[in-house]
């Protein structure tokens, strides 16, 4: 269900692209998409283009059948990344290693079956 | 004004928990509600005051209904979760203090085998409604998935191992084996834990806490009340409830290493009137090994990043330095929201442990951990 806060954000994703609410007032990025600034209290907001990379923060890596549209995935590893926007993300992480603090990543959007783009890191490279 | 010595917890109530109960979720709520009642020597009549536990479904109205109360002063909402029964415990001293009404019951039970598992359970909850927009497409399904990054975090910070996790998942069996009503007592060693399965690293299944069946139940009424009851006297003397700071979703928070219950702390403790070193016994939400950990962190017991330590060597068990989880535990005794936890506090403090009494226990507190962090605390003490 998107709705009139998160639409720009998914239609982002679904170009490729990392699109963030940045309130009109103070100037702050904030993720996820909510109605008020909480630095501010603007209700006042715009869309912005992110730049699509970020520092790893903690990642759990996922054995268990949780539901069974993940089954033929498994494992595979979530990663909270702390973007260079000033935003978190949870994403998936692919990589023929396991991810490191603050290693640097790069975002893309990968198109999924259940209709929502993932987001994936994969490792920096220089 | 404070909630010291205004409060008593005057009856307790637990079905038996099993994995899969025949019986409803309001049918298992209403036994342990009256076994409760009766444990405090109290007619169904006399409630007055009702807070249900949310997230397992029934309405004041029900008990209305069901029990024929004629005077019903007063009812509340807690919506924390796990940290619900702390929340409500807290709730139910306040409005009695307030004299807004008398005796309240605070009511849990849920058949779970029936239904959903918690990973389509959390999706159908209101605060969670940004984990299932943009989490769950990704593959974080279920609470664990939420809280190991929580766990990875702490590991990386302080070098916190799965073998300190697992101290907290062997005490906590050791205890339920001296518990006729838990569902979990096959012996566990550290060796066991490391060798079950990966659920979601770092957390193996014996990190995880169980799905269960059962009702748990408890009575609050004032300190002097209590007093002319059944039961001997354990009264509040201090609670706090915390929250963490950006509790729309787990990955959204500054700093995973912190729950709610470390800015509630000090504030039960002051309310309290008592230190650390009093509490002689701590039922401490275990939905998670880490969770129980990183509470006692925030709670002041020990440094953060030293519970790793402060764990180990058996340091939880019955004679430990802080005997914690007597019951077993959501880990294995049952997963009863933390209901369980204040009753086996009020248990405890009563001295009616039996094979897994602390000796002289006579201070302690319980803790809550719900959804994205909430957390709270309650001390309780035998009365003198």
């Amino acid at each position: 269900m998107n709705d009139e806060l998160s639409e720009a954000y998914w239609a982002g994703a679904a170009n490729g692209e990392l699109v963030l609410q940045r309130c009109d007032s103070c100037g702050l990025v904030r993720h996820y998409p909510r109605i008020l600034c909480a630095n501010c209290y603007s209700f006042d907001w715009s869309s912005v283009v992110a730049e699509p990379a970020g520092t790893v923060y903690s990642w759990t890596i996922c054995h268990h059948v949780f539901d069974p549209s993940v089954t033929s995935e498994i494992p595979y590893t979530l990663v909270t990344v702390d973007m260079t926007a000033g935003v978190r993300m949870l994403g998936r992480f692919e990589s023929d290693a396991p991810p490191a603090p603050r290693q640097a990543v790069t975002l893309a959007f990968r198109a999924s079956d259940g209709g929502r783009p993932v987001p994936v890191f994969t490792p920096a490279t220089i | 004004m404070s909630l010291r010595y205004k409060a008593a917890v005057a009856g307790i109530g637990e079905t038996r928990y099993e994995k899969a109960s025949p019986k409803s979720a309001l049918h298992l709520q209403f036994e342990a509600s009256l076994a409760a009642i009766e444990d405090a020597g109290l007619d169904p009549k006399s409630i007055d005051g009702i807070i249900p536990i949310g997230i397992t479904g029934a309405p004041a109205e029900e008990y209305v209904a069901n029990f024929g109360l004629t005077d019903l002063r007063f009812s509340a909402l807690i919506p924390h979760g796990g940290a619900s029964g702390i929340g409500a415990l807290q709730c139910a001293a306040a409005a009695i203090a307030a004299g807004l009404c008398t005796t309240v019951l605070v009511p849990s039970g849920r058949n779970v085998s029936s239904g959903a598992r918690a990973g389509v359970r959390i999706h159908q909850m209101p605060q969670f409604r940004f984990v299932t927009e943009f989490e769950r497409p990704i593959g974080a399904i279920a609470p664990a998935q939420l809280y190991a990054p929580m766990a990875r975090r702490h590991m990386n910070m302080y070098g916190t191992t799965s073998e300190q996790l697992a101290e907290i998942a062997v005490t906590t069996r050791a205890h339920a084996r001296l518990n006729d009503n838990a569902i979990m007592t096959k012996p566990m060693t550290i060796e066991d834990h490391q060798q079950s399965r990966m659920i979601t690293d770092p957390f193996r299944l014996f990190d995880c806490s169980l799905e269960s069946d059962g009702g748990a139940a408890f009575v609050v009424t004032s300190a002097e009340r209590a007093r002319d009851l059944r039961q001997p006297v354990v009264e509040l003397l201090g609670s706090a409830m915390g929250h963490p700071d950006s509790p729309s979703s787990l990955t959204q928070r500054a700093e995973l290493t912190h729950l709610g219950i470390a800015k509630a702390a000090r504030l039960a403790f002051e309310m309290a009137g008592v230190g650390h070193d009093d509490i002689d016994v701590a039922e401490i939400y275990d939905c998670f090994t880490w969770v129980v950990l990183c509470q006692l962190e925030d709670m002041g017991f020990c440094e953060k990043g030293e519970g790793g330590d402060f764990v180990s060597g058996g340091r939880l068990g019955l004679d430990g330095a802080l005997p914690t989880n007597t019951h077993g535990g959501l880990l294995s005794q049952a997963h009863m929201l933390g209901i369980n936890h204040i009753v086996e506090l009020v248990r405890q403090l009563r001295g009616h442990g039996d094979r897994r009494q602390v000796s002289g226990a006579s201070v302690g507190l319980a803790t809550g951990y719900g959804d994205m962090g909430d957390g709270g605390l309650a001390i309780m003490a035998a009365a003198r």
